[in-house]
């Protein structure tokens, strides 16, 4: 039983992480009044990068750097359209993910000729599982050695990185003066305005920093979790993402918690394939599969006391005319 | 600095030698066909509080903006302490030692007010230093001027009259010399200006160069030194404060000589057609916020309400215009008896010959987002006469309103322009024409001019009088005291959602200051 329990655990931190990554980067963005519908889209097209270039030259760190690019530059393409040109963001965002989805499938096919995926990478292509010291020597030791040596180590790198990157998140957006902007514009932008700051690059800046975060997340997807690209792989991840992100109110060590509670179900719902649950039988595996959508419902329609996102979110900002 | 205040006769000489500590030449700027400001000089002395005066859409607002680098100036130039500048943003404004405080105040309601001061001037990549020196500067500060905040408050969480410490607190962290304050008391209780204006007589004091911008005479008076007045979009007038005169001011405005005292005569009262007995409101709380009011309003005659706000007259109004129910009363409308069985909603009322100038224009009175014809029909939208079988009948709405705008005034004329875009004393008159032109018998009327300036004041005033020489009945209600006397034919007080007396015309300020301050007419003062 106890076996059981960490292995499931196991797999939601590994679930977890695309979901983690996602929902930090919708955080810089949105913290900054910029709604970002568009993670999906920019997860999926940077899972492609980082298979594609992952392939092309054998490395998963040239993998990385180009998904993290590809995201960055369709985050600008969001950024210039709802940022310099005031478009309406959500809908730009909705554009971004019908741009990833199509372009990933159609360069897919140009470039690879296996309907839309990326060619399985090598071991070497990929971000293999790290063993942390004494992870095997501890491993007979009960309960701790299990505990440390599967939920803890021999994860990939991306993992560590993911869950780094909450503190360090919450670092940026509480303690450095481009965090303190970056809330301040996601609430004011006529205050950071008159203070003698420009919106606009602010606004930038913080779309740069989702483009970066939803890159590792692809990044994590196409060659962290699996051995390629595999088209539509990110699945709804972004919108979850966002999800997690409402249901996290804006803060960094909420929204890692949001996340691991979207990463459980969905280990729940893969363990209980095909199993029986004493009492009731076999259950359709469609309902486990179903539950982080439920569950998302349950949460965006309010049951979880009020969400109250940054004031400015989701309006471009014009200087008015006094 | 000292010794200037102390002989005003030397200090004007010396301050004529002095570099001004603003100068601006022959400034310009249109947006779009509008000209907002029309080649404006003006020259303002270092260490002394200038005012500016003018109407609302005068251009106040938009000479500051430019001298706060919001927007470029098409034409002219700016000169701080004698040294031409170019202000192309906000930033390059507080560089040049400008501050200013926003009519509608530019803070984070989120945020502490040592976020609030320290944003834009956080002294390094990282926030723990910056967040000390912003305290330390505070305390300092606090010490200096006398302005005392918690550092630590969250801003939206203030009172109105501390978050504007904090915008001035914002100013002077960032080294301010100048500080522009844009309608300061447009939001705050008469108390707490009176303590604005003290913190702007120390800064004075201090050498600070204070310019105030207002549309309020009384304040113009009581607090510059120096005052220029503006009307659409030019400076017409420069004076010495102590050189001039409200009514001179006000002339100089409007461009006209202005009626501050209303002219009307005598009341005709004739039969009742507002009857109120023992209405009871009870609000959502539970709180009981009118308490067994009764009153009579004849055909011909004003019934003023004063009080000070919050003592129960605007739910007397909103029960009165059926908006919200009353717990327990009759209320008689032209004859019509209603009690609380009644189905009775705001769009019954008016059948009954009842029509209501909302006290909050913008929450009730009109849809900001809609044009002005839309507005012009609001609640009447389904009077036949608007009505082309199942649509409406945009021309002819169009048309009415275009009689409306000439008849009224309203500027600018045009039926097309969102009811945002018209100043306040404009947005009032629409609402006015709306409820006047539909020809009720009762007219309520809350704060009529709040929020509008002076000519638009006149105007509204005369156009209540000719409704009670109509032979309306007006209910008035209003927290100006000003106001209430030199209209009501009769005046009655509300403390704490009681009737507390009743008053004529010639009734004293005193008298009715003590009576808005509960004490009754039984209590006999001792």
């Amino acid at each position: 039983m106890y076996e059981t329990i960490i292995l499931i655990l196991d797999s939601t931190v590994r679930l977890s992480v695309p979901l983690l990554f996602a929902c930090l980067a919708g955080l810089y963005s949105e913290r900054s009044g910029v709604v970002d519908i568009g993670l999906e889209g920019k997860m999926l097209g940077g899972a492609f990068a980082a298979g594609a270039a992952a392939y092309v030259t054998g490395s998963a760190w040239a993998g990385l750097g180009a998904a993290v690019i590809v995201s960055i530059m369709l985050a600008l393409i969001h950024g210039f359209a709802s940022i310099t040109q005031r478009g309406n963001q959500v809908v730009t965002g909705v554009a971004i993910n019908f741009l990833a989805a199509g372009l990933t499938i159609l360069l897919g096919q140009a470039w690879f000729k296996q309907g839309g995926r990326t060619p399985q990478l090598e071991h070497s292509a990929r971000f293999g599982e790290i063993t942390l010291p004494f992870a095997d020597s501890v491993k007979d030791v009960p309960y701790i050695g299990l505990l440390y040596s599967e939920l803890i180590s021999g994860h990939n790198i991306l993992v560590y990185l993911s869950f780094l990157a909450v503190p360090f998140t919450w670092w940026v957006i509480f303690r450095t003066r481009f965090g303190l902007r970056l809330r301040a514009v996601g609430e004011s932008p006529a205050a950071v305005d008159t203070a003698g700051i420009s919106v606009t690059w602010l606004r930038y800046r913080a779309v740069i920093m989702c483009g970066v975060f939803t890159g590792f997340a692809g990044t994590y997807l196409a060659i962290g979790q699996s051995a390629g690209f595999i088209k539509d792989m990110s699945a709804g991840k972004g919108f979850i993402a966002l999800a997690a992100l409402i249901f996290a109110k804006w803060q960094p060590k909420n929204a890692m918690f949001a996340c691991l509670l979207f990463g459980f179900l969905d280990a729940v719902a893969i363990r209980m394939q095909g199993q029986e649950i004493p009492g009731i039988g076999e259950v359709p595996v469609q309902i486990f599969q179903a539950m982080p959508y439920i569950l998302t419902v349950i949460l965006l329609a309010g049951f979880v006391g009020r969400a109250i996102p940054p004031k400015a979110s989701g309006i471009p900002y014009v200087k008015e005319r006094t | 600095m000292t010794e200037r205040l102390g002989q005003p006769q030397a200090g004007a000489a010396i301050a004529q030698s002095e570099i001004p500590a603003i100068e601006l030449r022959g400034i310009g700027k249109s947006f779009g066909p509008v000209v907002a400001n029309k080649d404006i000089d003006l020259v303002v002395g270092k260490g002394s509080i200038h005012g500016i005066i003018g109407e609302n859409g005068a251009g106040k607002s938009t000479l500051m903006s430019i001298l706060y680098g919001f927007y470029g100036a098409d034409t002219g130039e700016i000169f701080i302490s004698g040294k031409k500048a170019k202000i192309p943003d906000s930033k390059t404004a507080i560089e040049k030692g400008i501050g200013m405080v926003h009519q509608h105040f530019m803070l984070v309601d989120t945020f502490s007010v040592v976020e609030n001061v320290m944003l834009g001037a956080e002294g390094g990549a990282l926030l723990n230093k910056g967040i000390a020196q912003a305290r330390k500067e505070l305390a300092r500060l606090a010490d200096e001027y006398d302005m005392r905040v918690d550092p630590d408050a969250i801003v939206g969480e203030l009172p109105v009259g501390l978050q504007q410490r904090v915008e001035i607190l914002k100013a002077l962290y960032r080294g301010a010399d100048v500080l522009i304050l844009d309608e300061p008391t447009g939001v705050l209780t008469p108390a707490e200006a009176d303590h604005l204006f003290r913190i702007l007589e120390v800064l004075r004091d201090q050498g600070k160069t204070v310019l105030l911008i207002t549309h309020k005479l009384r304040e113009i008076m009581h607090i510059t030194d120096t005052v220029s007045v503006m009307r659409r979009g030019e400076m017409v007038a420069t004076r010495k404060t102590a050189q001039t005169s409200m009514s001179e001011l006000a002339e100089l405005m409007v461009g006209r000589s202005v009626l501050l005292e209303v002219d009307k005569q005598p009341a005709s009262p004739g039969k009742t057609l507002l009857k109120v007995e023992g209405l009871n409101v009870v609000d959502e709380r539970g709180v009981r916020r009118v308490k067994d009011v009764s009153l009579e309003v004849k055909a011909g005659e004003i019934l003023g309400v004063a009080g000070v706000s919050g003592n129960g007259q605007s739910q007397l109004l909103a029960a009165l215009s059926g908006i919200i129910r009353a717990h327990t009363g009759q209320i008689e409308i032209v004859g019509h008896k209603l009690d609380l069985s009644d189905k009775h909603g705001a769009a019954v009322m008016r059948e009954y010959g009842m029509s209501h100038v909302p006290e909050d224009r913008h929450k009730m009175g009109l849809i900001n987002a809609f044009p002005e014809y839309e507005n012009s029909i609001l609640g009447y939208h389904g009077a036949q006469k608007y009505s082309k079988g199942l649509t409406l009948d945009i021309a002819a709405i169009r048309k009415e309103a275009e009689e409306r705008i000439e008849k009224y005034d309203i500027r600018p004329p045009s039926t097309e322009l969102q009811v945002a875009k018209f100043s306040g004393g404009n947005q009032q008159k629409i609402v006015l024409a709306r409820e006047i032109e539909c020809d009720p018998d009762v007219l309520l009327v809350g704060q009529p001019t709040r929020g509008v300036d002076i000519g638009a004041i006149e105007y509204i005033h005369k156009r209540i009088i000719e409704m009670r020489d109509a032979g309306k009945a007006v209910l008035l209600v209003s927290v100006e005291l000003d106001e209430i006397r030199s209209l009501s034919d009769r005046i009655i007080v509300m403390f704490d959602g009681e009737i507390v007396g009743e008053r004529g015309p010639e009734a004293t300020e005193t008298d009715l200051g003590c009576l808005m301050a509960g004490v009754r007419d039984g209590d006999q003062p001792s």
